[in-house]
């Protein structure tokens, strides 16, 4: 009734190709980033954006990140925690060898020393494909994470090991460092969320996104219809690892203030993300966030049922957080295979001929 | 469809539920102490004793003597895993109920919440654990870590093996190996070690054994090959049965083998059956299950049916370790009750009261306990280490023994090391360190 595009011609190339080219698509979004930046800020609780958004959007820029390299190019990656690893020692390196340097420029810096490194474990993708190549990232993770361990100059000699943001300011506002209102390090994780999907989302629909498509679906073929797979795949892994080191570097920076980088982001990290983007859909910019979202606050909620509202002990609830948390798993791969943004799709449809389906 | 929608609708209800849900609500006139405990996880079999230990001292100060003062002390676990991410959302959880204190119970979780705390003006007790460098409290006012930290406890183990060797000089050109969890935990020793490595003249070979320790091969085929005459563990959890086994495996001298007061209980050498006998570790308090402490935790709490664990198991060295944490807890509760006069001291008068928590050997009678370090601590030294003991295991009749005076630690070297670290993370951090003189 409310969800018809019938009457909604499109009369210009750019309205064509509008990302969402149904009007109330547009107001949806526009009402939901209305409420993101105007309305948000101003109600949540500290424990709200702390557990809870600022999580959910980290992980959705590290999700976009993998669904760019494996849900649209079809390279298999293991290596997702070791490049939130090489986001996060960068932003820590830059920020405290440099104390002058706008914040902005040390994420986009650190997002850039991730790709770099992306680019390197990523070469081995032009000889060997599919479950060998998520080995070979397996590789990436463990030399990663065994480098920063191993070599104290990567926190600048800290004899735990461990490296603290120090605080930093951007236009005033103080972001990062235990004095950063939760409030101000939230605008900032949304606004450079929403930038970064943007971007991702003009990428994955434009020439760039479709040789990624190519390879993805027939390599042979895309090697005979022009696309050099050389290019194309290591693109698409410093692309990759240049979201992923962008979310290392705000988990670090924004959320969680000092980490352990081989406790923070260890091999059961990359395995986290490549659910988040398996249960949300793979090939999907939407699937990212839905994917984070659930990964993140299903075992927040059912914690919080559990304890808060049937008064269980935290440690019994735990044992069937982790029961009900594998069986929702199960139960979508089976319900929808193809992840939470193909059920958001077939509602979508549904929507169109409500409520006269027939 | 109908399966699909009844799930959909659950869940949509459980989402309603968990934002309007309304957690235990802590009245104004009670005391609020959160647990991070972990009973879940690859530390679990180390968490579970430790936290019954803190639950059951709680239950303890209820039931027999109705509350710290009258006042009635509130429980709530969250079970962190021993991740410090989850850590991280409990202590935010929590927060919001006004803690008295705050208990991390991991040396990474320490680590997130130091400058956290301080923000928000919740004292943070880390007891024998965290980060060494805290016991400045001219830059860590929010930070107390004692009665010894890490590093005094390394010096400690130096002097004790110096001892056993027959003089500090003797150390010359021995072999020492420090088998270390691969963590902000494991790795605290290392600086301290390398330091007197170069000053008494012994080779260091540093291993690391990566979480969660199950996996050893490595670490003790370099052990045969280097032929250390002592070995330095600080391990945790299923890292050192593993390691006490493999020790045994290798037939090295147990009695050669010391861990540091984390590889130092009960689970850790009853594994390697009588593998183990003769291995030692370090500890700050005696070990024993006969103290007045013990006797009206039974009394009180295991004969009502109140426990957490079993009563066999209250016996053991981190449940005790558990009790302690508390029982430090209420005593400073206590303390801040009388001098400020109020039923539920604050952030500012817990602190204070922390801060000026002496502990002779009458304040520890009273608590039922007897043999336990003189705490002393000033404001600019949160540590107050004096000495640190030794313990050996006696694998027939299960049982721990000291076979050491208090060993002194070496604060002339640690606190100019502390100093400097302190001096480093308030410089990156932008911290003005408080007047302490």
């Amino acid at each position: 009734m409310f969800y018809r595009e019938a009457g909604q011609l499109k009369s210009s190339y750019a309205g064509d190709e509008a990302i969402f080219p149904i009007v109330q698509d547009r107001w949806a979004m526009a009402v939901l980033l209305l409420f993101v930046f105007g309305v948000l800020p101003f109600i949540g609780t500290e424990y709200f954006y702390q557990a809870i958004l600022i999580p959910v959007m980290v992980y959705s820029v590290a999700a976009i990140g993998l669904n760019l390299l494996t849900g649209y190019c079809g390279q298999l990656s293991l290596g997702t925690g070791a490049f939130m690893a090489v986001g996060a020692v960068a932003c820590f390196k830059l920020a405290t060898a440099f104390p002058e340097m706008n914040l902005i420029i040390v994420f986009v810096l650190s997002g850039l020393v991730a790709a770099g490194t992306g680019l390197l474990f990523g070469i081995p993708s032009l000889r060997i494909k599919g479950f060998y190549l998520a080995v070979a990232t397996l590789a990436a993770q463990f030399f990663l994470s065994w480098l920063f361990n191993k070599v104290t100059w990567f926190q600048n000699y800290a004899p735990s090991g461990t490296i603290t943001m120090p605080p930093r300011e951007v236009f005033g506002f103080v972001i990062t460092g235990a004095h950063a209102s939760a409030e101000a390090r939230f605008v900032f994780c949304a606004i450079v969320v929403t930038i970064l999907a943007l971007a991702a989302k003009n990428i994955v629909r434009g020439p760039i996104g479709r040789s990624w498509m190519a390879i993805r679906d027939q390599d042979i073929a895309a090697e005979l219809i022009g696309y050099r797979p050389f290019q194309t795949k290591l693109m698409a892994f410093s692309v990759s690892s240049f979201y992923v080191g962008f979310a290392g570097a705000m988990a670090f920076a924004l959320w969680l203030g000092s980490v352990e980088t081989a406790e923070a982001f260890d091999i059961n990290q990359s395995f986290q993300i490549l659910f988040m983007i398996i249960i949300g859909g793979l090939g999907s910019i939407l699937g990212s966030f839905l994917g984070a979202a659930f990964i993140v606050l299903m075992p927040i909620i059912l914690t919080n049922v559990f304890v808060g509202i049937f008064d269980m002990q935290a440690v019994t609830a735990k044992h069937i957080e982790f029961i009900v948390f594998g069986g929702l798993i199960i139960f979508f791969l089976i319900v929808e295979p193809q992840g939470m943004a193909r059920l958001w799709q077939l509602t979508k449809e549904k929507l169109r001929s409500w409520p006269f389906p027939y | 469809m109908t399966l699909k929608k009844l799930t959909f609708g659950l869940g949509a209800a459980a989402m309603m539920a968990s934002v309007t849900a309304v957690d235990v609500a802590v009245a104004a006139d009670q005391l609020f102490i959160p647990g991070l405990v972990y009973r879940t996880g690859a530390y679990a079999p180390n968490g579970v004793p430790f936290a019954n230990g803190f639950k059951d001292y709680i239950t303890l100060i209820n039931e027999r003597d109705g509350g710290v003062n009258g006042v009635k002390l509130v429980y709530e676990e969250c079970e962190t895993g021993y991740n410090t991410k989850v850590g991280v959302e409990c202590y935010e959880k929590m927060k919001s109920k006004n803690p008295v204190v705050v208990i991390p119970n991991s040396t990474g979780i320490t680590y997130q919440l130091i400058p956290k705390t301080a923000v928000d003006k919740i004292p943070l007790l880390t007891i024998g654990y965290g980060r060494t460098s805290a016991a400045v409290g001219s830059v860590f006012p929010w930070v107390f870590n004692y009665p010894a930290t890490y590093w005094s406890q390394a010096t400690a183990v130096i002097r004790y093996i110096g001892n056993q060797a027959g003089g500090m000089d003797k150390l010359k050109g021995q072999k020492i190996a420090h088998i270390y969890h691969n963590s902000a935990y494991g790795k605290e020793a290392n600086p301290t070690l390398k330091v007197l490595a170069k000053k008494y003249g012994f080779k260091l070979t540093l291993l690391a054994v990566d979480h969660p320790g199950q996996e050893q091969k490595a670490t003790w085929l370099q052990i045969r090959r280097k032929k250390p005459n002592w070995i330095f563990m600080s391990g945790w959890g299923v890292m050192n049965q593993v390691a006490i086994k493999e020790a045994a495996a290798n037939n090295f001298p147990m009695d050669h083998f010391i861990g540091n007061w984390w590889s130092g209980s009960e689970n850790d050498v009853v594994p390697a059956g009588m593998g183990a006998n003769g291995y030692k570790s370090a500890t700050f308090h005696p070990a024993g299950s006969d103290t007045k402490m013990h006797a009206d935790m039974r009394k009180h709490v295991y004969a009502k049916g109140l426990g957490a664990g079993k009563e066999s198991r209250i016996g053991e060295v981190l449940y005790l370790r558990g009790m302690i944490n508390h029982a430090l807890v209420v005593e400073a509760i206590s303390r801040a009750q009388k001098k400020y006069s109020v039923k539920v001291p604050n952030g500012d008068q817990m602190r204070w009261s922390f801060e000026n928590l002496t502990m002779k050997d009458a304040d520890w009678k009273r608590l039922g306990l007897t043999g336990f370090p003189n705490i002393d601590v000033t404001c600019n030294d949160h540590e107050g280490a004096k000495g640190v003991l030794f313990q050996q295991w006696d694998a027939k009749n299960k049982k721990w023994n000291s076979v050491s005076d208090w060993v002194p630690v070496m604060r002339d070297i640690v606190r100019p090391m502390m100093e400097a670290d302190a001096a480093k993370y308030a410089k990156e951090n932008n911290i003005t360190p408080r007047n302490c003189s």
